[in-house]
């Protein structure tokens, strides 16, 4: 199946139909796997690499799952096509930037995606929406099951999976949930969140993974560590921590209607007015005005319709997705101007916030909820 | 002195730990301390941010101090090792198993996988535990000098060998 193809079509974890979608946007479970004796791809010469690389992506191909797959070398994709699976997140940002002996397998739902030599052998992907790591483990599980039968995995039986970083020995597993927590921003609660969840070995990082910046109000909780736990132990773990992060962020948000809700109108209403009028919007501001949106939808200061709406514009308005919608290059400025459009079109039918009539319905601040600090009770657990 | 993060600044903040008998040390610029935290140092703890750094000063301990130490496999040094923190193939793991070892261990919950096996090694791996064991009965038996039981475990060691 031809690349554009897959780009044109939104990927199907892009729903936003999972369990507990409004606060988590999607599951992601990788697992790390390597040829026995061969090179990793970060030491191997790149003839090396190449042969590793023929001799893996044809029984990537043949698995069931990819039976509509789309297959390329990387150095058959173009920049702006890299950009577009990274932003996406299907391929990683440091797979984009391999060359010869690398490649990229996905299916057409966008849902499965495996990388072949970017830090090892394999980098297996199944995304979901909402929360569902479960699944998503359970769908990468079978590739892996099924592709050990026709290659020689490197495994210690005392060490687990053998991979490039000792960080990832044992199960070779990343699972992670991508968590929207504008109410615990906003009330200035999501540092000690942040703090809580990083001490019982669990990593919080921005939207594009290690060592990038929340935008958005968005974040990614994954597990730490993979060696000592199985992989069902890992995953019963971090949802049990992700459904606790639900509760924190629904109590803030809940908070705010009682306590401070000039506050959260004022954010809602000004970023309803900047999205709808600017002419000129840069990604940074673009995410985190659509992030006051969609917190504006859960909240049903818009009618339910427009979800899909907001839900789109985090990933269209994205640098990549707005040049490839686009006939001539364009310049940083240029992508501004059009972001603003877009979204200006999009949201131009989009009636005013309807922030009072939600306020009426809410139960002025009568049950005192327990004045604990956020994040507390995730050391406990 | 540069800084250990962003390796461009002058390091004016200097931090040593000691856990778990070792020390650990970590110099920074003062940004770059800020932005990790350092400021409050009971929220921070120096071992996971040596884990971000690819545990590098750790690696300095590899192998008892033999840079020079080579894969048989793949021909990756310690040296290289040091500077990238990445293994150069999976039998790596056993080239610099010691150092490693001890690494794994300030980096992850346990010391061994208790997670999925490859369906064609699990068997095998059944098996070689099962003979571990059965050697381990049979040494007992000798020094107990139960030679009726020795000699029915030396059967089954012998039976499990012939597998292979």
């Amino acid at each position: 199946m031809p690349i554009r193809n897959i780009l044109n079509k939104t990927s199907d974890w892009l729903g936003g139909d999972g369990p507990h979608h409004q606060i988590v946007v999607s599951s992601r479970v990788r697992l790390a796997r390597n040829i026995q004796g061969v090179s990793f791809p970060g030491w191997a010469k790149k003839m090396e690499r190449v042969e590793t690389m023929e001799r893996i992506r044809p029984q990537v191909e043949a698995l069931p799952e990819m039976g509509d797959a789309f297959s390329l070398p990387c150095q058959e994709l173009s920049a702006l096509e890299k950009q577009v699976l990274v932003e996406r997140h299907l391929i990683s940002r440091e797979h984009a930037a391999r060359g010869a002996g690398s490649a990229v397998v996905m299916n057409r739902k966008q849902n499965l995606s495996i990388m072949i030599n970017e830090e090892d052998h394999l980098r297996m992907q199944a995304i979901r929406s909402g929360l569902q790591l479960k699944a998503a483990f359970k769908a990468v599980n079978k590739v892996d099951t099924e592709l050990e039968a026709s290659l020689d995995f490197a495994f210690d039986p005392n060490l687990g999976y053998l991979t490039a970083c000792p960080s990832n020995v044992g199960t070779g597993m990343r699972a992670s949930a991508m968590v929207h927590l504008p109410g615990l921003v906003l009330s200035e609660q999501v540092n000690q969140v942040i703090q809580a969840v990083n001490k019982i070995g669990l990593a919080v990082r921005g939207l594009y993974g290690e060592g990038t910046e929340a935008l958005g109000n968005l974040f990614q909780v994954s597990n730490q560590t993979t060696l000592g736990e199985s992989e069902e132990q890992i995953i019963e773990r971090l949802q049990k921590v992700i459904l606790q992060l639900i509760e924190h962020e629904q109590n803030a948000r809940l908070s705010m209607l009682q306590h401070r809700p000039t506050t959260l109108l004022d954010h809602i209403g000004r970023a309803y007015g900047i999205l709808k009028h600017s002419h000129s919007m840069a990604s940074k501001e673009a995410l985190n005005l659509l992030s006051l949106a969609k917190l504006a939808c859960d909240l049903e200061f818009y009618p339910e319709a427009w979800r899909v709406a907001v839900d789109e514009l985090f990933m269209e308005t994205q640098p990549a997705h707005l040049q490839k919608g686009s006939q001539q290059k364009l310049g940083p400025e240029d992508r501004d101007v059009l972001r603003a459009r877009i979204i200006r079109e999009k949201l131009a039918e989009c009636p005013s916030p309807a922030g009072e009539a939600v306020l009426s319905r809410i139960p002025k601040a009568a049950s005192t909820k327990r004045k604990k600090a956020a994040g507390d009770d995730l050391l406990e657990g | 002195m540069l800084c250990d993060v962003c390796k461009t600044a002058n390091a004016s903040v200097f931090l040593t730990q000691i856990v778990d008998g070792k020390m650990q040390k970590v110099n920074m610029c003062e940004a770059c301390s800020k932005e990790r935290g350092v400021t409050d140092p009971t929220a921070f703890a120096l071992a996971d941010f040596l884990q971000g750094l690819g545990g590098a000063q750790e690696v300095e301990q590899l192998g008892g101090g033999q840079p020079q130490q080579k894969c048989g496999t793949c021909g990756l040094t310690q040296m290289e090792f040091k500077k990238t923190g990445r293994l150069g193939c999976s039998d790596c793991y056993s080239t610099f198993a010691d150092g490693i070892t001890s690494m794994l261990s300030g980096m992850h919950k346990g010391s061994s996988h208790t997670g999925k096996v490859p369906e064609r090694l699990a068997k095998r791996i059944e098996r070689d535990r099962l003979l571990k064991e059965l050697q381990q009965h049979l040494k007992k038996a000798v020094a107990e000098e139960d030679y009726e039981e020795a000699a029915s475990l030396r059967d089954r060691i012998k039976e499990l060998e012939v597998v292979v």
